[in-house]
């Protein structure tokens, strides 16, 4: 369906990531978010604190984040769309619910405007090494959806797409931004209303002594209802059964889990989203998502100029990640580049998927600024004799 | 009564339509207080008169986490003391609800403190009933931030030294408008409280001082379920309205019950919408009652 025009703030603005994010939020129909400051995300909340009042939205900060994605993770059992937004530290805390959004099969977005760390790290400064965390943050096996725009113009709309992915797979989506795209201000578009498409709410229209929380019928996910509609359904951070009952049994946990994995794990082909730049016939090819992807490209410009074939890849959908297209590639390149701001992390799973047909060779960046072009061009040019 | 007359049948209780039947037997132990508790929630729903469809109930992770596990309502059981948040997102993103948090002393007082302390602190429109057994009973009689000094836990097997939270005066000192304790003995007047409680606004808090048998009880040599509630009959004292700062509970002491406070004063929602109504005029949209969601 379209989505709601009172969202959305039509015309061309000049904005930075953390604004266009937060107009995206607003443009893709959500209206609550909860969270707690923290730098460099925190102007997401505060473009959202001053607009929801006029639209019908609620915004609350919350004592602390954990607070945060539990609130955000039940409002969404209302049927309105939640996000929360933070920054590494603040997301480790939310990893708790997190699990229990993924557990509940609960739509939500969690932006994550990626500074340095560990720890308190670089609060004011870009890092991008939260993605393994993004995936893996949370205790136990689950699948979710992870993004990373490259600019204020997809800050805005891939925040509408993170809203779209969350309805349908009935699954968190974390919005891994970094900070120098949440601060970079740039030129953003919003369309009009009507040319915005939204995945709503689809409730289940089972009445209540026929309605199960969790039972797919065939499907991959189940279908939700929303509290206070009569329902009087259960749901559970526990391993439960199709009724949302809990049952403690290895026969259970293993249909359990295995369908909210399932769900993401066998959708992959519609869920990836990657942009792919003369890779045919390419020597070597640079893998990079966020900020570091258009740093990237002034580097394989360098490389081309040295007689380079050099092939790019960048990963808008980062989890999951697009496996199948990598070992692709992988029979047809010599060498995979991966520069990111962190000391190895998405390098892993290209190296993983290469399995060894190609080399995996990472450019690190600890955090705190970009990479040099010329570091990134050293490596493709190095990668490709 | 012949002898051929069938056992009475459990979905013929009272308080049947209240619960999920088909999740009985529940998993508190024989002399369990928290039963008795939801038995008074139950009761004081039907007297209340409240659109049940309308009641969500949220527990968190322990004994009496697992209450919404078997309230016949909306229910959520959410994470280790994260109940009040989760309840504040669903009221808030739809403000026809009347949010209940059921939970125990451990998951509301200490993982959960912080949200407990600014919950009340907001006026949040919530009623949270805490079951206090003094103990962490689901993961085998650990201290609790609520353990009486020199009572024996699991984890202080010598005598706890740490002074315990006084609930009721925690929840006042923060802003709570509706505060209350009872014992698990004291089921009418419980079972009123809480009816009562569920028609206020704001934020209400009830204490439930609940026998363990099972754990607090054999660890401290108490005796059985039978014995805790003489203890409570002998030993609890009913002072309404009196200032919370006196109502402390030592080991084997004195347990004074009552209405402590109960008041007026406008909640989280109350305030929000006067005053952007006040600031923003015309401009402001409130959050529909039903919430704000898209759909066709």
């Amino acid at each position: 369906m379209k989505t709601d025009p009172a969202g959305v703030l039509t015309g061309v603005h000049y904005l930075d990531g953390d604004y266009a994010c937060g107009e995206g939020a607003m443009a893709a129909g959500c209206r609550f978010v909860a969270g707690y400051p923290i730098t460099p995300s925190t102007e997401v909340v505060e473009r959202i604190s001053r607009r929801f009042p006029m639209m019908g939205g609620t915004f609350i900060q919350m004592e602390d984040e954990l607070a945060s994605m539990a609130a955000v993770a039940g409002a969404a059992w209302t049927g309105t769309k939640t996000m929360t937004v933070t920054s590494g530290p603040g997301f480790s805390l939310m990893m708790e619910n997190i699990g229990l959004a993924a557990m509940m099969e609960t739509p939500c977005v969690v932006v994550n405007v990626q500074r340095g760390g560990p720890s308190t790290g670089l609060p004011t400064m870009v890092g991008q090494a939260d993605m393994m965390q993004a995936r893996w943050g949370s205790h136990g096996d689950y699948e979710l959806i992870a993004m990373s725009p490259q600019s204020p113009q997809e800050a805005f709309d891939l925040t509408i797409d993170a809203f779209n992915l969350a309805e349908t797979y009935r699954v968190p989506v974390m919005f891994m931004m970094d900070e120098c795209v949440g601060h970079m201000t740039e030129k953003v578009v919003i369309p009009e209303a009507d040319e915005i498409d939204v995945v709503p709410r689809v409730l289940s229209d089972k009445p209540p002594d026929e309605y199960q929380p969790y039972a797919v019928n065939g499907k991959g996910v189940p279908e939700m209802v929303r509290a206070g509609d009569g329902y009087r359904f259960h749901t559970t951070g526990l391993t439960h059964d199709d009724r949302g009952y809990p049952e403690m049994s290895v026969e259970r946990q293993q249909i359990n889990v295995t369908r909210i994995t399932d769900k993401i794990l066998l959708n992959v082909d519609d869920i990836i989203r990657i942009e792919e730049e003369e890779t045919d016939g390419a020597e070597v090819v640079v893998v990079a998502y966020g900020i570091t992807a258009r740093v990237a490209r002034m580097g394989i410009d360098l490389a081309r100029k040295q007689g380079v074939k050099v092939g790019f890849m960048r990963l808008v959908v980062v989890w999951p990640f697009p496996e199948k297209r990598i070992r692709e590639l992988a029979a047809a390149v010599k060498a995979f580049v991966v520069p990111e701001i962190n000391l190895g992390q998405m390098v892993l799973e290209v190296e993983r998927c290469a399995a060894g047909k190609a080399a995996a060779v990472h450019v690190p960046h600890a955090g705190g600024g970009v990479h040099d072009p010329a570091k990134i061009c050293k490596a493709i040019v190095e990668a490709a004799r | 009564m012949s002898a051929t007359a069938h056992p009475p049948n459990p979905n013929d209780h009272p308080i049947a339509p209240y619960l999920r039947m088909d999740r009985m037997p529940h998993i508190w132990c024989p002399t369990c207080g928290i039963g008795t508790v939801v038995k008074c929630f139950a009761t004081a729903l039907e007297e209340a008169d409240v659109d049940l469809d309308k009641v969500v109930i949220t527990s968190g992770i322990g004994c009496t986490g697992r209450v919404a596990g078997y309230m016949n309502l909306d229910a959520f059981h959410a994470t280790h003391g994260r109940a009040i948040p989760f309840a504040t997102g669903l009221k808030l993103a739809r403000p026809e609800l009347e949010s209940v948090v059921f939970s125990g002393d451990g998951d509301l007082s200490g993982i959960g403190g912080n949200h407990f302390i600014h919950a009340a602190r907001r006026n949040m429109d919530m009623l949270v009933i805490l079951v206090n057994n003094f103990i962490y009973g689901m993961t085998g009689g650990q201290n609790a931030p609520t353990t009486p000094i020199s009572a024996k836990s699991s984890t202080m097997p010598f005598g706890n030294f740490e002074r315990p939270f006084n609930l009721p005066h925690l929840a006042a000192s923060c802003g709570a408008t509706f505060v209350s304790r009872w014992t698990c003995l004291h089921i009418r007047r419980l079972a009123k409280c809480m009816r009562v409680a569920l028609r206020r606004k704001g934020f209400r808090f009830i204490e439930v001082i609940a026998p363990c048998s099972t754990l607090y009880s054999r660890l401290n040599r108490l005796g059985g379920g039978l014995e805790l509630m003489r203890f409570y009959h002998d030993n609890a004292q009913i002072k309404h309205g009196i200032d919370t700062r006196e109502v402390d509970i030592d080991f084997q002491d004195t347990i004074i019950c009552g209405n402590f406070v109960d008041e007026e004063k406008p909640t989280f929602l109350d305030m929000m919408n006067s005053h952007y109504e006040g600031v923003l005029g015309d401009r402001y949209v409130p959050m529909a009652p039903e919430g704000g969601w898209l759909h066709d």
